[in-house]
């Protein structure tokens, strides 16, 4: 049993065993609350076992799920990612011929191709919601999750980067445009041939990757990993840890 | 059942971690700490009616401009499936319909149902609409699809005389209805959802934990 009601809390003890890096000793006493962002239940937690999943009891929201390796396979998978999408970028993507005649595009020339007037914008948009943001976001993971795994202090600012990488999550459609290019082959089969270039096959497989990556990805573990490798930091003459300098005021 | 604000606490939605109420910024994520979002419904009708309001022209407006040896046709989001579905490829025709007709227009009504449930204050089928939003977040993104076959089709599709795509201005529309309805239902605090079932009579506390 991972979760508790709140006021049974005293049951649970801290067996520090988080996905990333092994923190032993401390804070053994006080267990964490854990609330529902959807539904406000509050839990008391323990640190899960790797493998572990816990799901809110009212509205059926995964609040934790680690699995075991899970830092260093995003690590792995994410930097996969990064490569692929700046290879992706450059090689030929696809190519259509017809009567004698052909085209060949790259990934940036398709994300390019609104070109009149407002139209531009769908551009912009194009451009990041399928190199852009889903570039972005791997970085971000990288650089939050590399130092943790490498068992060194967090990156600085790596609490708003985490944020920002979360947020992005929805805006960083790299499959839904793989299954858009299978839409497009089947409206050009009457006009012409299309032909895979090498940069199709990589964007293919980097929508898997990314599809994988995020079915490892728990935003709970990889928190309270931030947290504990904070606590690696060699001095500790300060006060409590504030992130960032905006946090002062007020 | 207990939640944070009947214990006086908040929870972080970034992180899910507890403060005391009162706590302005999650110290562990920096997130603004809020226990009911009270703009939010304000923010997913805002949302909701420019996203409506992009949704229309998207339909009358053509998406694509093909010009060809025997003459050019613009075909709207509907023709372009129909014309799909003439070349007996059905599935894909299904597939652009209801990526861009069906899902739209469930996710307007979704979104306006749930919107409206929490201004009743309605008790009943609370864990229906906690999935139904879900299923809206998870499926509101696949609408982009058109818009990518777009894009694709108009980069591509430059043969001289003989064949050229260019986009129409739905393209710019429905990407906007499509983005502007993501927003609306990101906007939905789902804790309003849940606030009914404490207006309810609390009963007794049963503890049961298991799972
Ligand atoms: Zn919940
Ligand atoms: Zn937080």
């Amino acid at each position: 049993m991972l979760l508790l009601p709140p006021d049974r809390r005293i049951l649970s003890y801290l067996v520090k065993e988080t996905l990333v890096g092994n923190a032993p000793e401390q804070n053994a006493a006080a267990p964490d609350l854990i609330g529902c962002p959807m539904c406000d239940e509050v839990y008391a937690v323990r640190q899960p076992h790797a493998g572990e999943r816990a799901v809110c009891d009212h509205c059926g929201t995964v609040l934790i799920a680690t699995r075991e390796g899970a830092g260093l396979r995003i690590l792995a998978l994410s930097i996969a990612v990064l490569v692929l999408v700046v290879a992706a970028s450059f090689h030929p993507f696809l190519s259509i011929n017809a009567a004698g005649l052909g085209n060949k595009v790259s990934l940036l020339d398709v994300a390019t191709s609104f070109r009149s007037g407002l139209l531009v914008l769908v551009s912009v948009a194009t451009i990041l919601l399928i190199v852009g943001l889903p570039a972005l976001r791997v970085a971000a993971l990288i650089y939050v999750i590399g130092p943790i795994e490498l068992g060194r202090p967090p990156a600085p600012r790596a609490r708003e980067v985490f944020r920002m990488a979360q947020a992005l999550k929805p805006w960083s459609m790299t499959e839904v445009f793989s299954i858009g290019c299978a839409v497009a082959l089947v409206k050009v089969s009457d006009l012409a041939r299309l032909e895979f270039g090498p940069a199709f096959w990589m964007f293919a497989a980097l929508s898997v990757i990314v599809v994988v990556s995020d079915r490892y990805l728990c935003s709970w573990s990889i928190w309270e990993a931030i947290e504990t490798a904070d606590q690696r930091r060699p001095a500790p003459p300060e006060s409590e840890p504030v992130s960032g300098s905006e946090g002062k005021h007020a | 059942m207990t939640t944070a604000r009947e214990m006086g606490l908040v929870t972080c939605t970034s992180c899910a971690r507890v403060w005391p109420m009162g706590h302005a910024r999650c110290d562990r994520c920096g997130h603004a700490l809020r226990s009911r979002d009270t703009g939010s419904l304000q923010r997913v009708w805002a949302f909701w009616f420019t996203g409506l309001l992009a949704y229309i022209p998207a339909n009358l407006y053509p998406m694509l401009v093909t010009q060809t040896l025997t003459g050019t046709q613009s075909g709207t989001i509907v023709g372009g499936a129909i014309q799909i579905a003439h070349h007996g490829e059905w599935g894909i025709a299904a597939i652009v319909l209801i990526a861009s007709v069906v899902i739209p227009v469930a996710k307007f009504a979704a979104i306006a149902y749930l919107a409206l449930s929490v201004q009743r204050g309605a008790v009943h089928g609370l864990r229906h609409k906690q999935h139904l939003y879900e299923i809206v977040e998870f499926i509101g993104r696949w609408s982009m699809i058109d818009v990518f076959v777009v894009a694709i089709l108009s980069a591509l599709v430059q043969l001289s005389v003989i064949a050229s795509i260019h986009p129409g201005p739905a393209a710019l529309t429905f990407a906007l209805s499509v983005i502007f309805t993501m927003l609306s239902a990101r906007s939905f605090d789902t804790r309003l959802i849940w606030d009914a079932r404490t207006a309810i009579s609390p009963g007794p506390p049963s503890p049961s934990g298991h799972q």
